[in-house]
Protein backbone atom coordinates (compact mmCIF):
# COMPACT_ATOMS: atom_id res chain seq x y z
CA UNK A 1 0.00 0.00 0.00
CA UNK A 2 2.99 2.27 0.55
CA UNK A 3 3.66 2.50 -3.18
CA UNK A 4 0.13 3.65 -3.94
CA UNK A 5 0.20 5.99 -0.99
CA UNK A 6 3.28 7.75 -2.26
CA UNK A 7 1.78 7.79 -5.76
CA UNK A 8 -1.37 9.47 -4.49
CA UNK A 9 0.65 11.93 -2.46
CA UNK A 10 2.95 12.68 -5.38
CA UNK A 11 0.10 13.18 -7.85
CA UNK A 12 -1.64 15.37 -5.33
CA UNK A 13 1.36 17.61 -4.82
CA UNK A 14 1.86 17.81 -8.60
CA UNK A 15 -1.71 19.06 -9.05
CA UNK A 16 -1.31 21.47 -6.18
CA UNK A 17 1.87 22.89 -7.64
CA UNK A 18 0.60 23.35 -11.19
CA UNK A 19 -3.02 24.14 -10.52
CA UNK A 20 -3.21 26.45 -7.57
CA UNK A 21 -5.43 29.39 -8.48
CA UNK A 22 -2.68 32.05 -8.35
CA UNK A 23 -0.32 30.03 -10.54
CA UNK A 24 -3.19 29.21 -12.89
CA UNK A 25 -4.03 32.89 -13.20
CA UNK A 26 -0.46 33.76 -14.23
CA UNK A 27 -0.25 30.77 -16.59
CA UNK A 28 -3.71 31.46 -18.04
CA UNK A 29 -2.95 35.10 -18.75
CA UNK A 30 0.12 34.09 -20.71
CA UNK A 31 -1.65 31.18 -22.43
CA UNK A 32 -4.82 33.01 -23.48
CA UNK A 33 -3.58 34.76 -26.66
CA UNK A 34 -1.89 31.53 -27.76
CA UNK A 35 -5.25 29.80 -27.58
CA UNK A 36 -7.60 32.50 -28.86
CA UNK A 37 -5.80 33.62 -32.02
CA UNK A 38 -4.78 30.18 -33.34
CA UNK A 39 -8.34 29.03 -32.55
CA UNK A 40 -9.82 31.79 -34.71
CA UNK A 41 -7.26 31.23 -37.46
CA UNK A 42 -7.64 27.45 -37.70
CA UNK A 43 -11.42 27.50 -37.34
CA UNK A 44 -11.81 30.06 -40.11
CA UNK A 45 -9.26 28.26 -42.32
CA UNK A 46 -10.79 24.82 -41.73
CA UNK A 47 -14.41 25.91 -42.14
CA UNK A 48 -13.59 28.15 -45.12
CA UNK A 49 -11.76 25.31 -46.83
CA UNK A 50 -14.44 22.78 -45.94
CA UNK A 51 -17.45 24.90 -46.81
CA UNK A 52 -16.19 26.50 -50.01
CA UNK A 53 -13.26 24.55 -51.50
CA UNK A 54 -13.49 20.91 -50.43
CA UNK A 55 -15.21 18.66 -52.97
CA UNK A 56 -18.85 17.63 -52.60
CA UNK A 57 -19.53 13.99 -51.77
CA UNK A 58 -20.60 11.72 -54.62
CA UNK A 59 -23.85 10.77 -52.85
CA UNK A 60 -24.50 13.45 -50.26
CA UNK A 61 -23.62 16.39 -52.49
CA UNK A 62 -23.06 19.61 -50.57
CA UNK A 63 -24.78 18.28 -47.43
CA UNK A 64 -21.48 16.60 -46.57
CA UNK A 65 -20.16 20.03 -45.51
CA UNK A 66 -22.17 19.84 -42.27
CA UNK A 67 -19.54 17.29 -41.24
CA UNK A 68 -16.92 20.04 -40.79
CA UNK A 69 -18.96 21.40 -37.86
CA UNK A 70 -20.68 18.23 -36.68
CA UNK A 71 -17.65 15.97 -36.20
CA UNK A 72 -15.55 18.45 -34.14
CA UNK A 73 -18.66 19.29 -32.09
CA UNK A 74 -19.33 15.60 -31.42
CA UNK A 75 -15.73 14.84 -30.40
CA UNK A 76 -15.60 17.91 -28.14
CA UNK A 77 -18.94 17.06 -26.54
CA UNK A 78 -17.44 13.78 -25.32
CA UNK A 79 -14.03 15.27 -24.51
CA UNK A 80 -15.65 18.08 -22.52
CA UNK A 81 -17.54 15.57 -20.41
CA UNK A 82 -14.35 13.56 -19.90
CA UNK A 83 -12.77 16.78 -18.61
CA UNK A 84 -15.72 17.21 -16.21
CA UNK A 85 -15.15 13.67 -14.94
CA UNK A 86 -11.44 14.37 -14.36
CA UNK A 87 -12.42 17.53 -12.47
CA UNK A 88 -14.85 15.43 -10.44
CA UNK A 89 -12.07 12.98 -9.52
CA UNK A 90 -9.69 15.80 -8.53
CA UNK A 91 -12.45 17.40 -6.51
CA UNK A 92 -13.55 14.25 -4.65
CA UNK A 93 -10.11 12.80 -3.93
CA UNK A 94 -7.79 15.81 -3.64
CA UNK A 95 -10.43 18.44 -2.78
CA UNK A 96 -8.88 20.71 -5.34
CA UNK A 97 -10.55 24.15 -5.42
CA UNK A 98 -9.53 24.88 -9.02
CA UNK A 99 -11.13 21.62 -10.21
CA UNK A 100 -14.46 22.75 -8.75
CA UNK A 101 -14.23 26.13 -10.46
CA UNK A 102 -13.25 24.41 -13.73
CA UNK A 103 -16.25 22.07 -13.48
CA UNK A 104 -18.56 25.08 -13.08
CA UNK A 105 -17.09 26.69 -16.19
CA UNK A 106 -16.75 23.63 -18.48
CA UNK A 107 -20.41 22.57 -18.05
CA UNK A 108 -22.18 25.29 -20.06
CA UNK A 109 -19.56 25.27 -22.85
CA UNK A 110 -19.89 21.51 -23.18
CA UNK A 111 -23.68 21.68 -23.18
CA UNK A 112 -23.61 24.27 -26.00
CA UNK A 113 -21.28 22.18 -28.15
CA UNK A 114 -23.41 19.05 -27.52
CA UNK A 115 -26.50 21.00 -28.60
CA UNK A 116 -24.60 22.10 -31.73
CA UNK A 117 -23.70 18.46 -32.44
CA UNK A 118 -27.32 17.34 -32.07
CA UNK A 119 -28.69 20.23 -34.17
CA UNK A 120 -26.22 19.82 -37.05
CA UNK A 121 -26.76 16.06 -37.02
CA UNK A 122 -30.50 16.55 -37.23
CA UNK A 123 -30.13 19.02 -40.12
CA UNK A 124 -28.03 16.44 -41.97
CA UNK A 125 -30.33 13.56 -41.12
CA UNK A 126 -33.42 15.07 -42.71
CA UNK A 127 -32.13 15.24 -46.31
CA UNK A 128 -29.85 12.16 -46.05
CA UNK A 129 -31.69 9.57 -43.95
CA UNK A 130 -35.12 11.04 -44.51
CA UNK A 131 -35.78 11.81 -40.84
CA UNK A 132 -34.81 14.47 -38.30
CA UNK A 133 -34.37 12.01 -35.46
CA UNK A 134 -34.35 8.29 -34.73
CA UNK A 135 -33.91 6.52 -31.41
CA UNK A 136 -30.83 4.55 -32.35
CA UNK A 137 -28.03 3.87 -29.87
CA UNK A 138 -25.66 6.64 -31.05
CA UNK A 139 -28.23 9.43 -31.16
CA UNK A 140 -29.87 8.42 -27.90
CA UNK A 141 -26.58 8.15 -26.00
CA UNK A 142 -25.56 11.64 -27.18
CA UNK A 143 -28.95 13.00 -26.10
CA UNK A 144 -28.33 11.41 -22.68
CA UNK A 145 -24.96 13.20 -22.62
CA UNK A 146 -26.73 16.51 -23.27
CA UNK A 147 -29.09 15.88 -20.33
CA UNK A 148 -26.11 14.92 -18.15
CA UNK A 149 -24.55 18.29 -18.96
CA UNK A 150 -27.82 20.07 -18.09
CA UNK A 151 -28.08 18.13 -14.84
CA UNK A 152 -24.50 18.99 -13.96
CA UNK A 153 -25.05 22.69 -14.66
CA UNK A 154 -28.16 22.73 -12.47
CA UNK A 155 -26.72 20.62 -9.64
CA UNK A 156 -23.46 22.53 -9.20
CA UNK A 157 -25.44 25.75 -8.68
CA UNK A 158 -28.29 24.24 -6.65
CA UNK A 159 -26.96 24.60 -3.10
CA UNK A 160 -26.50 27.66 -0.89
CA UNK A 161 -23.24 26.14 0.30
CA UNK A 162 -21.20 25.87 -2.93
CA UNK A 163 -19.05 23.05 -1.46
CA UNK A 164 -22.06 20.74 -1.32
CA UNK A 165 -22.92 21.57 -4.93
CA UNK A 166 -19.34 20.83 -6.01
CA UNK A 167 -19.44 17.47 -4.25
CA UNK A 168 -22.79 16.43 -5.74
CA UNK A 169 -21.82 17.58 -9.25
CA UNK A 170 -18.48 15.74 -9.04
CA UNK A 171 -20.34 12.50 -8.25
CA UNK A 172 -22.71 13.12 -11.17
CA UNK A 173 -19.79 13.85 -13.52
CA UNK A 174 -18.03 10.59 -12.57
CA UNK A 175 -21.20 8.51 -12.76
CA UNK A 176 -22.15 10.04 -16.11
CA UNK A 177 -18.75 9.16 -17.57
CA UNK A 178 -20.20 5.66 -18.09
CA UNK A 179 -22.03 7.18 -21.08
CA UNK A 180 -18.77 8.07 -22.87
CA UNK A 181 -17.69 4.54 -23.91
CA UNK A 182 -21.33 3.83 -24.82
CA UNK A 183 -21.31 6.80 -27.22
CA UNK A 184 -17.95 5.81 -28.68
CA UNK A 185 -18.71 2.12 -29.25
CA UNK A 186 -22.48 2.33 -29.88
CA UNK A 187 -21.92 2.15 -33.63
CA UNK A 188 -19.84 -1.03 -33.26
CA UNK A 189 -21.75 -2.89 -30.54
CA UNK A 190 -25.21 -2.52 -32.05
CA UNK A 191 -26.46 -1.86 -35.54
CA UNK A 192 -27.48 1.78 -35.75
CA UNK A 193 -28.72 4.17 -38.39
CA UNK A 194 -25.72 6.38 -37.65
CA UNK A 195 -22.67 5.42 -39.72
CA UNK A 196 -19.59 3.91 -38.02
CA UNK A 197 -16.40 5.93 -37.55
CA UNK A 198 -14.55 6.84 -40.75
CA UNK A 199 -11.30 7.49 -38.94
CA UNK A 200 -10.06 4.57 -36.85
CA UNK A 201 -6.74 3.66 -35.25
CA UNK A 202 -6.51 0.37 -37.13
CA UNK A 203 -7.50 1.08 -40.72
CA UNK A 204 -7.01 3.68 -43.44
CA UNK A 205 -9.55 6.51 -43.15
CA UNK A 206 -12.51 5.81 -45.43
CA UNK A 207 -12.59 9.46 -46.32
CA UNK A 208 -10.94 11.21 -49.23
CA UNK A 209 -7.88 13.17 -48.06
CA UNK A 210 -9.33 16.22 -49.82
CA UNK A 211 -12.02 16.18 -47.09
CA UNK A 212 -9.82 14.88 -44.28
CA UNK A 213 -7.48 17.91 -44.30
CA UNK A 214 -10.12 20.61 -43.84
CA UNK A 215 -11.80 18.38 -41.22
CA UNK A 216 -8.50 18.12 -39.33
CA UNK A 217 -8.01 21.90 -39.48
CA UNK A 218 -11.49 22.72 -38.21
CA UNK A 219 -11.12 20.02 -35.54
CA UNK A 220 -7.91 21.71 -34.35
CA UNK A 221 -9.44 25.18 -34.50
CA UNK A 222 -12.68 24.32 -32.70
CA UNK A 223 -10.78 22.36 -30.01
CA UNK A 224 -8.50 25.36 -29.38
CA UNK A 225 -11.60 27.55 -29.31
CA UNK A 226 -13.19 25.30 -26.67
CA UNK A 227 -10.01 25.51 -24.59
CA UNK A 228 -9.80 29.29 -25.07
CA UNK A 229 -13.38 29.83 -23.88
CA UNK A 230 -12.90 27.55 -20.86
CA UNK A 231 -9.61 29.22 -19.86
CA UNK A 232 -11.14 32.70 -20.23
CA UNK A 233 -14.17 31.74 -18.13
CA UNK A 234 -11.99 30.05 -15.53
CA UNK A 235 -9.71 33.11 -15.23
CA UNK A 236 -12.77 35.28 -14.74
CA UNK A 237 -14.11 32.86 -12.10
CA UNK A 238 -10.80 32.82 -10.18
CA UNK A 239 -10.65 36.64 -10.22
CA UNK A 240 -14.29 36.83 -9.17
CA UNK A 241 -13.75 34.52 -6.18
CA UNK A 242 -10.70 36.57 -5.18
CA UNK A 243 -12.66 39.82 -5.35
CA UNK A 244 -15.46 38.23 -3.33
CA UNK A 245 -13.11 37.00 -0.61
CA UNK A 246 -11.37 40.40 -0.53
CA UNK A 247 -14.72 42.19 -0.16
CA UNK A 248 -15.96 39.86 2.55
CA UNK A 249 -12.66 40.10 4.46
CA UNK A 250 -12.71 43.94 4.41
CA UNK A 251 -16.34 43.87 5.52
CA UNK A 252 -15.44 41.54 8.36
CA UNK A 253 -12.53 43.78 9.34
CA UNK A 254 -14.91 46.75 9.25
CA UNK A 255 -17.35 44.98 11.54
CA UNK A 256 -14.58 44.05 13.96
CA UNK A 257 -13.23 47.61 14.13
CA UNK B 1 -3.76 4.63 4.36
CA UNK B 2 -4.24 8.37 4.21
CA UNK B 3 -7.66 9.86 3.74
CA UNK B 4 -6.84 10.85 0.18
CA UNK B 5 -5.84 7.30 -0.74
CA UNK B 6 -8.99 5.96 0.88
CA UNK B 7 -11.12 8.43 -1.07
CA UNK B 8 -9.33 7.51 -4.31
CA UNK B 9 -10.03 3.77 -3.81
CA UNK B 10 -13.61 4.52 -2.84
CA UNK B 11 -14.14 6.53 -6.06
CA UNK B 12 -12.45 3.82 -8.17
CA UNK B 13 -14.64 1.14 -6.56
CA UNK B 14 -17.83 3.14 -7.11
CA UNK B 15 -17.03 3.88 -10.75
CA UNK B 16 -16.09 0.22 -11.37
CA UNK B 17 -19.36 -1.01 -9.83
CA UNK B 18 -21.39 1.49 -11.80
CA UNK B 19 -19.56 0.57 -15.01
CA UNK B 20 -20.18 -3.14 -14.41
CA UNK B 21 -23.86 -2.49 -13.70
CA UNK B 22 -24.22 -0.43 -16.89
CA UNK B 23 -22.40 -3.09 -18.94
CA UNK B 24 -24.67 -5.86 -17.61
CA UNK B 25 -27.77 -3.82 -18.30
CA UNK B 26 -26.70 -2.99 -21.84
CA UNK B 27 -25.87 -6.66 -22.44
CA UNK B 28 -29.29 -7.71 -21.17
CA UNK B 29 -31.10 -5.19 -23.35
CA UNK B 30 -28.80 -5.65 -26.35
CA UNK B 31 -31.54 -7.09 -28.56
CA UNK B 32 -33.73 -4.05 -27.87
CA UNK B 33 -30.97 -1.52 -28.45
CA UNK B 34 -30.27 -2.69 -32.00
CA UNK B 35 -31.94 -0.31 -34.41
CA UNK B 36 -32.93 -2.86 -37.01
CA UNK B 37 -33.22 -6.60 -37.64
CA UNK B 38 -31.67 -8.27 -40.66
CA UNK B 39 -33.58 -10.10 -43.42
CA UNK B 40 -32.17 -13.49 -42.33
CA UNK B 41 -33.51 -12.88 -38.81
CA UNK B 42 -36.93 -11.98 -40.20
CA UNK B 43 -36.99 -15.02 -42.50
CA UNK B 44 -35.88 -17.51 -39.85
CA UNK B 45 -38.20 -16.10 -37.16
CA UNK B 46 -41.02 -14.02 -38.72
CA UNK B 47 -42.36 -11.40 -36.30
CA UNK B 48 -46.15 -11.32 -35.61
CA UNK B 49 -48.07 -9.43 -38.29
CA UNK B 50 -49.22 -6.70 -35.88
CA UNK B 51 -45.74 -5.86 -34.63
CA UNK B 52 -43.81 -2.99 -36.19
CA UNK B 53 -40.22 -3.92 -36.94
CA UNK B 54 -37.32 -2.10 -38.55
CA UNK B 55 -35.75 -4.16 -41.31
CA UNK B 56 -32.22 -3.18 -42.37
CA UNK B 57 -30.17 -4.35 -45.32
CA UNK B 58 -28.89 -3.61 -48.79
CA UNK B 59 -31.20 -2.95 -51.72
CA UNK B 60 -30.63 -5.76 -54.23
CA UNK B 61 -29.38 -4.54 -57.64
CA UNK B 62 -32.06 -4.75 -60.30
CA UNK B 63 -34.86 -5.48 -57.86
CA UNK B 64 -36.38 -1.99 -57.66
CA UNK B 65 -39.76 -1.72 -59.41
CA UNK B 66 -41.60 1.59 -59.35
CA UNK B 67 -45.26 2.07 -60.25
CA UNK B 68 -47.84 4.71 -59.61
CA UNK B 69 -51.19 4.46 -57.91
CA UNK B 70 -52.79 7.72 -59.01
CA UNK B 71 -50.42 10.33 -57.58
CA UNK B 72 -48.65 8.19 -54.97
CA UNK B 73 -45.55 6.35 -56.14
CA UNK B 74 -45.27 2.72 -55.09
CA UNK B 75 -41.87 1.04 -54.88
CA UNK B 76 -41.11 -2.64 -54.55
CA UNK B 77 -37.58 -3.78 -53.84
CA UNK B 78 -35.66 -6.58 -52.21
CA UNK B 79 -33.54 -6.05 -49.12
CA UNK B 80 -30.74 -8.47 -48.35
CA UNK B 81 -28.02 -9.11 -45.79
CA UNK B 82 -26.21 -11.54 -48.06
CA UNK B 83 -27.98 -14.61 -46.67
CA UNK B 84 -31.67 -13.94 -47.18
CA UNK B 85 -33.77 -11.42 -49.08
CA UNK B 86 -37.13 -9.91 -48.19
CA UNK B 87 -39.41 -8.08 -50.61
CA UNK B 88 -40.46 -4.65 -49.37
CA UNK B 89 -43.44 -2.66 -50.60
CA UNK B 90 -43.50 1.05 -49.88
CA UNK B 91 -46.02 3.71 -50.78
CA UNK B 92 -44.57 7.21 -50.80
CA UNK B 93 -41.50 9.22 -51.71
CA UNK B 94 -38.19 7.49 -51.13
CA UNK B 95 -35.28 9.46 -49.57
CA UNK B 96 -32.68 11.03 -51.88
CA UNK B 97 -29.99 8.55 -50.93
CA UNK B 98 -32.14 5.55 -51.91
CA UNK B 99 -30.58 3.56 -54.74
CA UNK B 100 -29.68 0.00 -55.64
CA UNK B 101 -26.82 -1.20 -53.47
CA UNK B 102 -27.59 1.32 -50.72
CA UNK B 103 -28.23 0.22 -47.16
CA UNK B 104 -31.74 1.11 -46.04
CA UNK B 105 -33.92 0.65 -42.98
CA UNK B 106 -37.60 -0.05 -43.70
CA UNK B 107 -40.08 0.48 -40.87
CA UNK B 108 -43.24 -1.59 -41.13
CA UNK B 109 -44.83 -4.98 -40.62
CA UNK B 110 -44.20 -8.44 -42.03
CA UNK B 111 -47.13 -9.68 -44.13
CA UNK B 112 -47.53 -13.07 -45.79
CA UNK B 113 -46.81 -11.49 -49.19
CA UNK B 114 -43.76 -9.57 -48.02
CA UNK B 115 -42.75 -6.62 -45.91
CA UNK B 116 -45.09 -3.63 -45.95
CA UNK B 117 -43.14 -0.46 -45.07
CA UNK B 118 -44.65 2.73 -43.70
CA UNK B 119 -41.29 4.53 -43.78
CA UNK B 120 -37.99 3.98 -45.56
CA UNK B 121 -34.76 5.50 -44.21
CA UNK B 122 -31.53 5.52 -46.18
CA UNK B 123 -28.45 4.55 -44.21
CA UNK B 124 -25.24 6.31 -45.10
CA UNK B 125 -22.00 4.37 -44.71
CA UNK B 126 -18.68 5.69 -43.43
CA UNK B 127 -17.38 6.45 -46.93
CA UNK B 128 -16.76 10.06 -47.94
CA UNK B 129 -15.65 10.34 -51.54
CA UNK B 130 -15.65 13.19 -54.09
CA UNK B 131 -17.86 12.66 -57.11
CA UNK B 132 -14.93 12.56 -59.55
CA UNK B 133 -13.17 9.82 -57.59
CA UNK B 134 -16.37 7.76 -57.49
CA UNK B 135 -16.75 8.22 -61.26
CA UNK B 136 -13.13 7.18 -61.85
CA UNK B 137 -13.54 4.03 -59.74
CA UNK B 138 -16.71 3.15 -61.62
CA UNK B 139 -15.06 3.81 -65.02
CA UNK B 140 -12.05 1.68 -64.19
CA UNK B 141 -14.37 -1.18 -63.27
CA UNK B 142 -13.06 -1.38 -59.69
CA UNK B 143 -16.42 -0.64 -58.15
CA UNK B 144 -20.08 -0.84 -59.02
CA UNK B 145 -22.10 0.97 -56.33
CA UNK B 146 -25.09 -1.26 -57.10
CA UNK B 147 -23.28 -4.27 -55.65
CA UNK B 148 -22.05 -2.92 -52.36
CA UNK B 149 -19.48 -0.80 -50.57
CA UNK B 150 -16.40 0.64 -52.34
CA UNK B 151 -13.02 -1.13 -52.44
CA UNK B 152 -10.40 -0.74 -49.71
CA UNK B 153 -9.95 2.90 -48.76
CA UNK B 154 -6.17 2.85 -49.30
CA UNK B 155 -6.75 2.47 -53.03
CA UNK B 156 -8.64 5.73 -53.37
CA UNK B 157 -8.52 8.02 -50.33
CA UNK B 158 -5.43 9.88 -51.50
CA UNK B 159 -6.72 10.15 -55.09
CA UNK B 160 -7.32 13.78 -55.97
CA UNK B 161 -9.92 15.20 -58.30
CA UNK B 162 -7.11 15.85 -60.86
CA UNK B 163 -5.95 12.20 -60.70
CA UNK B 164 -9.52 11.08 -61.15
CA UNK B 165 -9.98 13.29 -64.23
CA UNK B 166 -6.67 12.11 -65.68
CA UNK B 167 -7.52 8.43 -65.15
CA UNK B 168 -10.92 8.77 -66.74
CA UNK B 169 -10.43 10.65 -70.03
CA UNK B 170 -13.39 8.83 -71.55
CA UNK B 171 -15.80 10.67 -69.26
CA UNK B 172 -18.51 12.25 -71.38
CA UNK B 173 -18.62 16.02 -71.15
CA UNK B 174 -21.47 16.99 -68.86
CA UNK B 175 -23.69 19.73 -70.25
CA UNK B 176 -23.25 22.94 -68.27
Amino acid sequence: MSASQSFVARTGSLFHRYANPGRFLRLGTRLQPWLTWPALFFTLAGLGWGLFYAPADWQQGDSVRIMYVHVPAAILASSGYAALAVCGLLSLVWRHPLADLAAVEIGPVGACITALCLATGSLWGKPMWGTWWVWDARLTSVLVLFFLYLGHIALIRAFDDPQRGYRAAAILALAGAVDLPIIKFSVQWWNTLHQPDSITLTGAPTMSSSMLWPLGLSMLGISLGFAAIVVARLRAAVMESRVRSLLSSTRRRGENA
Amino acid sequence: MTRKTRRLWLVIACVACLGAAAALMLKAFSSDIVFFVTPSQVVSKPPPADRTVRLGGMVVAGSVKREKNGETPIARFEVTDGQAAVTVRYEGILPDLFREGQSVVAVGTMRPDGFSASEVLAKHDETYMPKEVAEALKKSGKWDPRFGPPPSAESWNTMTVQDAKKNAPAAPATPP
